[in-house]
């Protein structure tokens, strides 16, 4: 799977002030004005822009958001409860019952993760999660999708033949195992309660966190071995 | 091996910001924004194989400008104009210097 993208963050106008495309690396003095940002940027400038006049966005507010997503919430998240849950049966069984309260007591809930259930991996059933309509995603536990996820590659080919999409991940199941596949929406998300990998036992949960992969909690994973 | 980018560019990161920021205070609910926003990449997606990059959050912006004029957050001819603005403010300030709208 992997899709991502390559294209260029910012690009430099080539039109009416030069005669020729430019190079990304020209040193400064070849620029007599700033690098233009693509369309798309410059779109997204003048929406902010606007409803900063309107008073409908506060600038602040929006850089407080990037940050959060950027450096604080991410798959540790999610990681810390799948190691938990491995660790304390009392835990693990609440948590598969009503998955919103356990997560709110440790301060995993917030946007996008409003309602949340939790699905075990077991030797009968592999659990893995998709968004077919766009891309829905527990962000409180597992931050900002990655790219393959929000691919029309993923998001069709997850239901339609789920044990290739594994494949590709390198996840090859025992012909016993069923596959279910679960199609978030914007008012149920899911995480995958990844089986717990042999060899482990006696480990702390810190020493477990580091074998649960984002991967192994969309499902399209398996955790780490030690 | 580096970490993937949460983002992998900048007006990604401004324009979830943007979008999130707009639901958290009212001016739409999440289910509408992800049945609008479903409605545009499939769309997109019959032209072509969306990556989930550029393309994904190209349909996003679609979506929220639509979504905006519909509600008459922000009018289609003043988007208009302001990226017009923006785009003169970049090509008239010198390089290395704040680019400002006046």
């Amino acid at each position: 799977m992997g899709g991502k993208g390559g294209f260029s963050l910012w690009t430099i106008d080539g039109g009416a002030a030069h005669d020729r495309p430019m190079p990304h690396d020209h040193s400064d003095h070849d620029h007599p004005h700033s690098l233009l940002p693509s369309d798309p940027a410059l779109r997204v400038k003048a929406l902010e822009t606007i409803l900063t006049q309107k008073g409908l966005v506060d600038p602040a507010a929006l850089d407080e958001i990037i940050d959060t997503y950027e450096n604080k919430i991410g798959p540790k998240n999610g990681a810390h409860v799948v190691a938990r849950a491995w660790s304390d049966p009392d835990f693990k069984a609440a948590l598969l019952v009503d998955a919103d309260p356990v997560l709110a007591e440790m301060g995993y809930y917030g946007r996008q993760g409003e309602h949340m259930v939790v699905v075990e991996n077991t030797d009968a059933v592999h659990n893995m999660v998709v968004c077919t309509l766009c891309s829905c995603y527990p962000w409180p536990l597992l931050g900002i999708p990655p790219g393959w996820y929000k691919s029309d590659a993923y998001r069709s080919r997850a239901v339609r033949e789920p044990r290739k999409v594994l494949a590709e991940f390198g996840v090859t199941l025992p012909e016993g195992q069923a596959v279910r596949v679960w199609d978030s929406t914007a008012e149920v998300r899911y995480l995958v309660l990844p089986q717990r990998p042999e060899g482990t036992d006696g480990l702390d949960e810190a020493a477990l966190m580091a074998l649960v992969t984002r991967d192994s909690m969309i499902g399209c994973g398996l955790a780490a071995r030690p | 091996m580096r970490p993937e980018p949460v983002f992998e560019a900048p007006w990604h990161a401004q324009l979830f910001a943007l979008t999130v920021h707009l639901n958290e205070a009212g001016h739409f609910a999440w289910p509408d924004w992800a049945e609008r926003f479903g409605a545009t990449l499939k769309r997109h997606g019959l032209e072509r194989e969306l990556n989930g990059g550029d393309d994904y959050f190209l349909a996003w912006l679609e979506t929220l400008e639509t979504l905006l004029t519909d509600t008459g957050a922000a009018e289609a001819t003043a988007l208009r104009d302001m990226r017009a603005a923006w785009e003169a403010a970049y090509l008239r300030t010198p390089h290395g210097a704040p680019v400002t709208l006046d």
